[in-house]
């Protein structure tokens, strides 16, 4: 394996686990706005804190950690996205101030009025920032940030690709976090919590996957080069998430939400590889290969040194931190 | 300086301007958190552990502590990505050149971040679920990784004035670079420690003054007198030793920055040896309205009584950074710092000899000024380090102009984040107060704001 791909494997794992953690924090939001008035979603909003009070922050740092890894790595194809997509990354911001201050800000309010509102704000935020992070995406694998730069600032985002890479971000986000809140709700003692959640889970689930699939036809005229990745080499990616998106709405279905969380977290997981697969060997479609991207060898292979000590310092701690929010005792 | 102001304006390209408005008004809102992120667990670790000695008063204290450090964490986090962001948003010229020149620091501050969100998340949902003593020691790793990542940064920042690890070729190229190398550059360290002990010194005066208004008002009970004194300590210990590290680093500037130092100095000319001036505007090219110390500005910027000091004009009018914003901002710092140094060691003089100076209304009121002066002279000593490195962004090597994007709109960018920035500084301070209000009120516990208690007060 070159350096190029080691980084950049190490640069997606991030992707991944912020898809995946933070993902599933975002996806809460979705939940949250969708509860209803004060009384009637207070039970879901009081899970909502509970469930990601405890890690949300940490999930948020695989964001910081792609972006800083990624400039060190590919210095020139982070200027080029960061000119073209000035846009949607402005928004996406946008989206993370809100939603960080204003779920803090609700956590500690001191009126409903001012927990309603600093809860409006969390909620809406939390479906516009991966929204416009998907449109990122979808700017990337349809080959429009061109590798100098300042590409279209409206056109690079406002297209079939990207604005489906942020329907199915959106989407993907919600499902995952549907079936945490719903192993939650039961660990906490509330089965009818539970199957409202349920409910919602399985509609999101459904349609999210509808999406996921439909997008492949518009992702063939607007993004030959992802589509032609898609049906070869990540293949088995997308039916493997197809199959493991089966299974959780199944388990959801007989209530067995705690087993579920696998299968979620392995079809978001595919689908999500599946994009980095198929725009493979290319970092920007069409415009650069990975293998040209790179910054100098001397910072690559530090940066490996870089995630590897991360690997043993952060991991243990951020491994104890999720088995305790998924015990009993952290859950009174 | 309305005349800098405006031949700033006129530089091209379009994304100079806002883009230098925004990268500064975006850092200067997040080092103020970032200091309590480096030193508030500190502090709380001393409480907690003076309260698992049997101080109850203490145990409140870290209680309240670590509910405050949450918010201010998560707005700090929030605003450390924006600076992220803004990394490549609005300096592509540099991190597209120099990206993996000076990235690997900022790969090591985000492994310490890491490591504070996830020991603060133990820690805040840890109070009554782990053992006593395992959750006192979750403080230890957040505090080391806020060394740690104060490290990291102002590593970054320190390259920017004295770059190394790398070279550039006839063409222009990035060539031979040695992360390591420009990580731990030779100014890294001495400019890490007068960070860190800002940041002691930023947190440690604000909380102090806090309790000392809380005096003011009349609660002069155990609580208040603890809330006052420990953070008063890390303030005071970082006031006395900021001068001696300033001192150093400022040594440094006559080889490494020179136009810098001059600019501090107000020196328009050469001179040997060189007065230092207090206050002072440099008016037509000429120094006014400064008084003036013999021999003391050769002392304070080169370590003699007799070295020159190289003037302005010395150098090329291109090659100069804003003058007079450079001088006000180093002035007002040292200014600020010297007097919060003159003041801690007369407190802790007078109540070695028995006289606590907080039993009068006047330190009282000195203490509460002294939180904000603190910020001031943060602030200030931030605008002194960037402003006088102008016009270069890497010192000798880029430009600034050239670092900067020219997407239009930018203009737009700043107005949004001035608005966003003061709705959180307002969310900010009406949380923080209202939470202080119910301490007062009702004790410990803060309910859910979704919870039982808050819908019947609703009434719906």
């Amino acid at each position: 394996m070159s350096l190029e791909v080691a980084v950049a494997a190490a640069l997606f794992v991030g992707v991944l686990a912020y898809a995946l953690f933070g993902g599933a924090d975002f996806g809460s939001g979705f939940f949250d706005l969708t509860a209803g008035g004060a009384r009637r979603g207070a039970e879901v909003r009081t899970l909502v804190d509970h469930s990601i009070g405890p890690v949300w922050e940490v999930n948020h740092v695989w964001l910081i950690y792609c972006l800083v890894v990624w400039w060190t790595a590919f210095p020139e194809s982070f200027a080029a996205v960061m000119t073209t997509l000035i846009v949607p990354l402005l928004l996406a911001l946008l989206g993370i101030v809100l939603r960080g201050a204003s779920f803090a800000f609700r956590k500690y309010s001191a009126t409903l009025s001012q927990a309603r509102t600093f809860g409006v704000v969390f909620a809406v935020s939390s479906i516009i920032t991966p929204f416009f992070l998907g449109t990122v995406a979808g700017a990337i694998a349809s080959g429009r940030v061109p590798a100098e730069g300042y590409g279209d600032r409206w056109s690079s985002w406002v297209n079939p690709t990207s604005v489906f890479g942020g329907i199915i971000a959106v989407g993907t986000c919600a499902f995952l976090a549907g079936v945490f809140l719903c192993a939650d709700a039961v660990r906490a003692g509330k089965p009818d919590l539970a199957s409202t959640l349920r409910t919602r889970t399985l509609g999101v689930g459904l349609a999210t996957g509808l999406v996921v699939f439909i997008a492949l036809i518009p992702i063939q005229i607007d993004a030959p080069t992802l589509a032609d990745g898609l049906e070869r080499q990540a293949a088995p990616l997308i039916i493997c998430s197809f199959l493991a998106g089966v299974a959780t709405l199944w388990l959801v279905w007989t209530d067995r939400f705690a087993l579920a969380r696998l299968p979620a977290l392995i079809a978001v997981a595919t689908v999500i590889s599946g994009w980095g697969v198929g725009q493979y060997p290319w970092l920007l479609v069409d415009e650069v290969l990975l293998a040209d991207a790179g910054g100098a060898d001397a910072t690559l292979r530090a940066l490996l040194v870089a995630v590897a000590i991360a690997g043993v310092v952060v991991g243990p701690p951020l491994v104890l931190l999720f088995r305790l929010t998924q015990t009993e005792r952290w859950s009174r | 300086m309305i005349a800098e102001a405006l031949a700033l304006a006129t530089e091209e390209p379009a994304g100079l301007l806002p883009a230098r408005q925004q990268m500064a008004f975006s850092l200067g809102w997040h080092i103020i958190l970032a200091c309590f992120g480096v030193a508030f667990p500190t502090m709380i670790f001393v409480v907690h552990l003076l309260g698992l000695r049997g101080n109850e008063v203490a145990l409140v204290l870290a209680k309240r502590w670590a509910k405050v450090s949450a918010v201010l964490f998560a707005i700090g986090a929030v605003s450390g990505t924006v600076l992220s962001f803004e990394m490549g948003l609005l300096w592509p010229g540099l991190m597209g050149k120099f990206g993996d020149v000076l990235g690997l620091p900022f790969a090591f501050e985000g492994l310490s971040f890491f490591t504070e969100a996830i020991f603060l998340g133990l820690y805040l949902y840890g109070w009554g679920r782990m053992s006593p003593r395992l959750h006192l020691l979750c403080l230890v790793p957040m505090a080391a990784a806020g060394i740690f990542g104060t490290f990291c940064v102002i590593s970054v920042n320190a390259w920017m004035n004295m770059p190394t690890g790398f070279r550039i070729t006839a063409s222009g190229d990035v060539v031979d670079v040695e992360p390591w190398k420009a990580m731990f550059n030779e100014g890294a360290l001495l400019q890490f420690l007068h960070m860190w002990l800002a940041a002691f010194m930023v947190a440690g005066f604000v909380i102090a003054a806090v309790y000392a208004a809380g005096i003011l008002r009349g609660r002069r009970d155990r609580h208040h007198r603890l809330g006052f004194t420990v953070p008063f300590v890390f303030g005071s210990v970082a006031a006395v030793l900021q001068p001696v590290v300033g001192h150093i680093l400022g040594i440094r500037l006559g080889e490494t920055q020179p136009a810098k130092l001059a600019a501090f100095e107000l020196a328009d000319t050469t001179e040997q040896p060189a007065p230092l001036r207090l206050g002072g505007l440099m008016i037509d090219g000429e120094p006014r309205y400064f008084i003036e110390i013999p021999n003391w500005g050769s002392f304070i910027a080169r370590g003699s009584f007799d070295l020159p000091v190289r003037g302005l004009d010395t150098f090329p009018a291109s090659d100069l950074p804003p003058v007079n914003i450079t001088h006000i901002a180093f002035q007002t710092m040292v200014g600020i710092g010297s007097l919060l140094m003159l003041a801690v060691i007369v407190y802790w003089l007078l109540r070695w000899r028995g006289r606590d100076l907080l039993d009068t209304r006047w330190f009282c009121w000195f203490a509460v000024a002294a939180g904000p002066l603190a910020v001031i002279a943060l602030e200030s000593g931030w605008v002194a380090t960037e402003v006088g490195r102008q016009p270069w962004v890497v010192y000798d090597v880029m430009r600034t102009v050239d670092a900067a994007g020219d997407n239009p709109g930018l203009w737009w960018v700043f107005g949004t984040t001035l608005v966003v920035y003061t709705l959180l500084t307002i969310g900010a301070v009406l949380v923080l107060r209202s939470m202080a209000r119910r301490w007062r009120e009702d004790g410990e516990e803060l309910p859910s704001p979704y919870g039982p208690a808050a819908l019947a007060e609703d009434g719906r």
